[in-house]
């Protein structure tokens, strides 16, 4: 179980307002890759947005169907980030395309920064990077350009909110288990 | 448009590299058969002398190659490293300069807070003058017995009288303590049972130490284990064969640690016990994982058997090896992913005099000054650091740190799973505190040479 979960009641939900620029300034950690944004009741995320290069939407569509079966074939693959959820988002602005990619996590993304480009290679999730706008095509070489690329084009929350506040996914389903095993003990007692 | 790129694209380069033996320090690649060790750290006030300076000492410096062909006769070996403040001082032009990494330019105590180096291991506190600018260079003498030490520490104050502008700012002697015939803490633990070994050195890894590495993981200039020779600092010349060097030195309170182990433990048995369980391997190197109830020395001292194990199959509750136990914390091996990429070669030794059994803290400084190599400071060394080490959460474990190396200030906890209910430790001391730290650029010779030649 989690300090913060601990001290949290998970029971009652909790919203956060953040200040302009995503930190609370008399606590910025520091994390090896710069200033970390904060945890939150709704744990740690990211928001990233850019614009995509013209023409490549049938990339994306594709790319999703790719990511389904590659998660469909190993579950496990994106385990190393400790994540609640991601959001993959196509929208318009004034006639362009604009992508963003939003995950929570229950880690910092800065201390698993590697591994998240790891997986990038891996899973095939440079595929809509590499058609992204400005995005550094020698990422592989220069893992520095990659992650300013990210730091550059994240817009981070200005209010998070959390039905069941700092719980951590490993928590979730650690308590679903627990559901499932009492289910079956009661079964067994029939 | 390809949408199912693999690894397989990156994987093109993956032959063996043919490591330039005769260019790469012998740090890198061989350990010393030393029982003494002198480390100066020095500050160049003027190009010229440091440039002297590194010409001199290149004749002392042997070469992986040199150092296996001599290994039986030569009793002593040097090696130098430079900071990025140093690398300006000898004269490197700013374009070389701003070519190296950010965390390398920032230098270690820039760092102090992401690295855990706060309280009582902040930079403020350091000794020896390694947290300022102007440490520039650092000269590591491995001897095989106190004469040689001595005799390299006198013709190495000559070398220095002759360099003009070339100050010792501090320095360091280390010994081995006793019992000699294996390496060890001032705790007690054996030291040097897991260390990864570099493809196309010629070294076979024992079991359980998992398969070669790629050479890019360590030295600068060659593939890596994604299959890419990462980006290297310019010219060619000066990265050719470097790698870079993230120095410790780490004070041990071994008082306070007996006191620990007395105030949790009636018997002698049950300390023991405890010493292991904060390490994850009796004092004597056994594996928990392989040895769970008692120690077993034999076990401990045979490099065949004492690193063969893993912990997501043998060992996933932690029951043998508490989830934050020391070495399952730094060396967490199939319970971490892509751990390949987060392995290090560390080098080191002990100073200070041994705390003989049974007495109490004499307040004399003593502990260990390593050395953790590798090519990329920021993915291994700084990762190792901030959160192998000092993420309270890591593995969910709220509250806790490494319980040998975390940053500690008696709030943080150490929870050893058991059955029926696990004991927890509230309010774990500090058993260590760092007493300094820098970041160095391990140049190969030629690129001592090199920097030696600088206008």
């Amino acid at each position: 179980m989690s300090s913060e979960s601990k001290t949290q009641d998970w029971s009652k939900p909790v919203a956060m307002a953040i200040p302009k620029g995503g930190y609370f300034q008399d606590k910025v950690e520091q994390g090896r890759y710069g200033p970390i944004f904060p945890k939150t009741p709704a744990c740690y995320g990211f928001s990233i947005l850019a614009k995509i290069i013209p023409g490549r939407e049938e990339v994306f569509y594709k790319y999703a169907k790719s990511i389904e079966e590659t998660i469909a074939a190993q579950p496990d693959a994106l385990a190393v980030l400790q994540l609640h959820y991601l959001r993959w988002v196509l929208f318009p602005i004034k006639g362009d395309t604009y992508f963003m990619y939003q995950g929570i996590f229950d880690t910092d993304f800065d201390k698993y920064t590697e591994d998240a480009v790891t997986l990038f290679g891996i899973t095939g999730l440079r595929t809509v990077f590499e058609n992204l706008e400005d995005f550094p095509m020698d990422w592989q070489t220069n893992p520095a350009a990659f992650i300013k690329f990210v730091r550059d084009h994240q817009c981070p929350s200005f209010l998070e909110y959390a039905e069941y506040p700092y719980a951590s996914a490993t928590e979730v389903k650690k308590a679903l288990k627990l559901k499932a095993a009492f289910s079956t003990m009661l079964d067994q007692m029939q | 448009m390809d949408l199912t790129i693999t690894h397989s694209e990156v994987s093109q380069t993956r032959t063996v590299a043919m490591l330039e033996f005769e260019d790469i320090q012998h740090i890198l690649l061989t350990r010393a058969p030393a029982l003494a060790a002198r480390y100066e750290f020095l500050s160049f006030h003027n190009g010229a002398g440091g440039r002297a300076w590194v010409s001199a000492i290149r004749e002392k410096i042997h070469s992986a190659a040199s150092m296996r062909a001599g290994i039986d006769k030569d009793k002593r070996w040097v090696t130098a490293a430079f900071t990025w403040n140093g690398l300006r001082a000898l004269g490197l032009d700013e374009a070389s300069l701003t070519s190296f990494p950010e965390e390398f330019k920032q230098g270690m105590a820039a760092r102090a807070e992401m690295l855990g180096d706060t309280g009582l291991n902040a930079p403020q506190y350091w000794v020896g003058g390694l947290e300022s600018s102007d440490l520039h260079a650092i000269v590591i003498l491995f001897a095989r017995d106190d004469a040689e030490h001595d005799r390299c520490v006198f013709e190495h104050e000559k070398v220095v009288a002759d360099c003009p502008g070339v100050e010792v700012l501090s320095v360091l002697d280390l010994k081995a303590i006793p019992p000699l015939d294996y390496a060890h803490d001032h705790f007690g633990y054996r030291d040097r049972l897991s260390q990864p070994v570099i493809e196309g050195a010629g070294e076979e890894p024992t079991p359980g130490s998992g398969d070669p590495l790629k050479a890019g993981e360590f030295i600068v200039g060659y593939p890596d284990e994604q299959g890419v020779v990462a980006n290297s600092p310019q010219p060619k010349t000066l990265a050719r064969n470097g790698s870079y060097m993230a120095y410790r030195r780490l004070a041990e309170h071994v008082g306070r640690f007996r006191d620990f182990l007395r105030q949790h433990g009636e018997t002698a048995e049950e300390q023991e016990l405890i010493a292991a369980k904060l390490m994850g391997r009796w004092r004597s190197g056994a594996p928990l994982v392989l040895s769970p109830d008692k120690d077993d020395p034999e076990l401990g001292a045979d490099p065949q058997r004492n690193n063969d194990f893993n912990y997501k199959e043998m060992d996933p509750h932690g029951y043998a090896v508490p989830l934050g136990a020391h070495a399952r914390r730094m060396n967490p091996r199939d319970t971490a992913a892509n751990m390949n990429r987060r392995r290090m070669i560390r080098r080191g030794a002990t100073y200070g005099p041994q705390l003989p059994d049974g007495n109490a803290d004499d307040g004399v400084e003593r502990g260990i000054a390593a050395f953790i190599i590798c090519a990329s400071l920021i993915r291994q060394f700084e990762f190792a650091q901030n959160v192998w080490a000092n993420d309270r959460n890591f593995h969910e474990l709220g509250n806790e740190r490494d319980p040998i190396i975390g940053a500690h200030d008696g709030t943080l906890e150490f929870k050893i799973p058991k059955r029926p209910i696990r004991k927890k430790i509230v309010g774990l001391p500090a058993f260590t505190t760092v007493r300094g730290g820098a970041y160095f650029f391990l140049p190969g010779l030629k690129a001592l040479e090199y920097l030696a030649s600088l206008d």
